[in-house]
């Protein structure tokens, strides 16, 4: 990844603005014409409300076409400015200052600024809302007009990635004052308008005229995004020529795909990971040698060969991926050793173990297989794995969080801080390991310090540190990280650099990709 | 004509029975399913609060019973509700503008099964009868056993697979129909009924073999009858006797079994409806199911109980219509 432009901008953000006016080098690209994409991850109670959204139809269709954030993460994985043109930090982080674009107008007329951005975000902690992105504005505890293009944040605490969050695709801007009509129609001021959107059947959208991100984006006329859940009528589709690009690709059918001359695939390591969770509170994974053991136990390279197909990439036990700033690629990978395993039981003073693990392929797809092959080679190691296979219903609720031993699915956070704020800290509720201060106070000291850390450097040096940490004594095993995979007729060109952050380009493939 | 309109009534009272009991049995059904909305629509996210705060907001909290007879005598004064996933969402935004109803979440897509079923019952079936008549007028020909296998063989079929060989041979190798159905409001007709031939098809090939065969045990039975002798006495011609004389009495079960496969096509559409794309009622009622959304379902189950208790009643009044002896009961 290209750490440095991220790391600077981090520091001295305000040549975002510099950033987003040169853009990203691309190449001759022509304008005009349609894309049409099938994606599935479609709902029939699917709404404008960035609020509610959570899978590749939505986010495609807002985030990435007719809503614009305040910032936004590039295809190479820096920071850009989207709706802000600069920001400035105080030296603790914790007051941040955001200088509005001028000029930009809503789909209805209206022109932006500061109120749009002070209402919109506000949603997100209105009473009874139920939004995904409720913690990252919760953490604001006052937002001060400057005047109409300068707000004034200031956090309960320092945050070095607070422009990083502020790029979270549920924190889209709507026009105020008007954000029920902005909702029911779709009101933004992205690259594209609205022409119709049926929930959970499709969505077409054409360019608007005198966009600010003028010729540097949004090379469609018109975009239509159609809702295919199933898989085989996706690839279908894609084969049939019916729609341009498609995401989440069958691995099953890929080779016919690969087969076609038209079509070519796009694959990315992105931060989506598949986890098996250990509870560390309880008896046997308090002991850091269970643990251990488990970590040797477990074959990474031959989950990530028969699981995914090849289409991923081995885990280290840390949530943290390549589409991460601070990802910690040189780290000494663990490996299969089943005589490692067996020393660690010894030293946890056991002779062999014998433990439940609970699977179901609504934790992800495979998971109960991965359980398998992860029983075959732990009993290698001295490890008697017992699979149970849970019910898919009520999974969530039911076995995750509460059985000792369970599979689980993370799509991952942008962010080093906000992964382990949600997963890994002490004490919140989605920490699936249960791993407490003690067990794990080194960590927890790192996660506060390097959240408030400016300095991109001392802050690399504490992430590197706590994946070093989660690698040797945390309690998630973490064995693969899934690829990103998705399919593109050769009618369509696209830049050279895939964003990773999300499926399709960073679901903006309606601003990146053009006509060939 | 007084008894017919008779059986009419007596026919609507039992079928509003039926219905009452098909909507206690989804109900008790779909309570059953482990999990339920605010699980499902939560997943990952479904920590107890959120599932409680959900549950309250949507009255989930209470006894089965009460919400079964909330429901109940809200859809008795045609009031189906509103979608729980809607209903949520408004509680997301605070008010109740943004929240559709039932009634308008279900109207356009009922309106595309519909439209579906009378494409493939325009075709399928003039298609069964004709077949079913050249088999009773070639029986026991080379022809009338390749037509029994043909049909009797995409009958026993699974839809997807026929749906997928349609794709292979009509979409794929020769592009003649495209394979993606995804037809929406303001499309011009010629382009909807192009998008809608596949499935059409496929519902062809699935409902044939059930008319057809029915079509041609009615004739043949009728062929050994003494007034078919006379017929034939006469020297008319094979097909004349078919279609002239013994095709009118062989009417009422041939029409009970078209009866019976027009609601079919309403009611069994969700299978291909997924396969090609088609925004009708059974995608959105797969949808509903998945994530329990009662409401919904309910009001699915009820127009598929209907339309087969409506199209089963129009076939006994059709047989009793075309035949004189149940016409003039004496």
């Amino acid at each position: 990844m290209h750490g440095i432009s991220r790391r600077g901008l981090l520091k001295t953000g305000v040549a975002a603005g510099v950033l987003g006016l040169t853009g990203m080098p691309l190449r001759a690209q022509t304008r005009g014409g349609k894309l049409t994409a099938g994606l599935g991850g479609a709902n029939t109670s699917d709404s404008w409300d960035g609020r509610t959204h959570s899978d590749i139809f939505m986010i495609a269709s807002a985030h990435g076409s007719v809503f614009d954030c305040l910032t936004e993460v590039a295809a190479d994985g820096s920071l850009k400015g989207e709706l802000a043109e600069s920001w400035e930090a105080s030296a603790d982080a914790k007051i941040w200052t955001f200088n509005l674009r001028r000029g930009v107008t809503f789909h209805n007329g209206k022109s932006f600024g500061a109120d749009d951005v002070i209402e919109s975000l506000q949603m997100h902690v209105a009473e009874g809302a139920k939004s995904a992105a409720q913690p990252i504005v919760a953490a604001i505890s006052d937002m001060t007009k400057v005047n109409d293009y300068q707000i004034q944040f200031t956090l309960d605490s320092g945050n070095a990635d607070f422009p990083y969050l502020m790029s979270d695709y549920h924190l889209l801007i709507f026009p105020a004052g008007q954000i029920e009509e902005g909702i029911a129609k779709g009101i933004g001021t992205g690259l594209y308008q609205v022409q119709s959107f049926d929930p959970g059947v499709r969505m077409v959208a054409t360019r608007y005229p005198d966009h600010y991100k003028g010729d540097t984006a949004g090379f469609f006329d018109e975009i239509e995004y159609i809702a295919i859940n199933d898989n085989t009528a996706r690839m279908n589709a894609l084969m049939t020529g019916q729609v341009d690009t498609i995401n989440r690709i069958d691995f099953k059918t890929e080779a016919l795909l690969k087969a076609n001359p038209a079509l070519r695939i796009q694959e990315v390591t992105g931060n989506q990971h598949y986890t098996f969770a250990m509870l560390t509170d309880n008896a046997p994974f308090n002991d850091v040698n269970v643990r251990r053991a488990l970590k040797y136990g477990i074959n990474r390279q031959e989950m990530v060969d028969k699981i995914l197909l090849g289409h991923g990439k081995v885990g280290n036990d840390t949530p943290i991926g390549p589409a991460n700033q601070f990802y910690h690629s040189e780290m000494e990978q663990l490996s299969y050793d089943p005589d490692k395993a067996k020393f660690y039981l010894k030293e946890a003073g056991l002779d062999s173990l014998s433990v439940d693990i609970s699977a179901s392929n609504a934790a992800f797809e495979g998971a109960v297989d991965a359980a398998q092959l992860f029983q075959s080679s732990a009993s290698a190691g001295g490890i008697d794995l017992n699979v149970i296979q849970e019910p898919a219903d009520g999974y969530w609720s039911n076995v995750w969080l509460k059985k000792n031993f369970s599979a689980v699915y993370w799509s991952g956070r942008a962010t080093e801080d906000w992964m382990f704020s949600t997963a890994y800290e002490s004490g919140v509720p989605w920490n699936d390991s249960q791993w407490g201060a003690e067990d794990s106070s080194r960590f927890q000291e790192l996660l506060l310090m390097a959240r408030a850390e400016l300095d991109s450097d001392k802050r690399q040096a504490q992430y590197f540190e706590m994946q070093e940490i989660l690698r040797d004594d945390g309690g998630v095993l973490i064995p693969m990280f899934a690829n990103y995979v998705q399919a593109v007729n050769n009618r369509i060109s696209s830049p050279d650099t895939v964003g990773n952050l999300w499926q399709m380009d960073n679901a903006r493939m309606s601003e990146r990709w053009s006509v060939a | 004509m007084g008894s017919v309109l008779k059986i009419i009534l007596q026919r609507l009272a039992l079928g509003f029975l039926t219905l009452l009991i098909v909507s206690v049995v989804i109900f008790t059904a779909v309570n059953l399913l482990p999990g339920d909305f605010a699980q499902s629509i939560l997943g990952q996210g479904a920590t107890p609060e959120a599932v409680a705060s959900i549950r309250a907001d949507l009255g989930l909290d209470q006894p089965p019973v009460t919400r079964y007879f909330q429901w109940l005598g809200g859809a008795l004064q045609g009031d189906l509700g509103t979608s729980f996933a809607q209903a949520n969402f408004a509680s997301f935004t605070g008010t109740d503008s943004g929240a559709t109803t039932v009634a308008q979440q279900i109207a356009p897509r009922f309106q595309n099964t519909m439209f579906l079923a009378m494409v493939t019952a325009a075709i399928a079936v003039p298609f069964a009868i004709t077949l079913g008549i050249l088999a009773a007028l070639y029986r026991n020909t080379v022809f009338d056993r390749a037509t029994n296998i043909f049909t009797l063989t995409s009958i026993s079929s699974p839809e997807f697979f026929l749906a997928y060989i349609l794709i292979l041979f009509l979409a794929v190798l020769n592009p003649i129909f495209p394979s993606l159905s995804n037809i929406f409001e303001g499309m011009p007709f010629s382009e909807r009924l192009e998008k809608s031939m596949l499935p059409a098809l496929t519902l062809t090939l699935v409902v044939t073999a059930h008319m057809m065969r029915m079509t041609r045990a009615a004739i043949i039975n009728l062929l050994a009858s003494p007034y078919i002798e006379m017929a034939r006495l006469k020297g008319l011609s094979p097909m004349r006797v078919i279609v002239k004389h013994a095709l009118p009495n062989a009417l009422a079960p041939i029409i009970n079994v078209i009866a019976l496969n027009l609601a079919y096509l309403i009611t069994g559409v969700v299978v291909v409806e997924v396969v090609f794309v088609y925004p009708g009622i059974g995608q959105l009622f797969v949808d509903s199911v998945k994530i329990r959304d009662i409401p919904i379902v309910q009001a699915c189950c009820l127009i598929f109980a209907t339309a087969f208790i409506l199209l089963n009643l129009t076939a006994d009044i059709m047989s009793i219509l075309s035949n004189p002896r149940l016409r003039h009961p004496k």
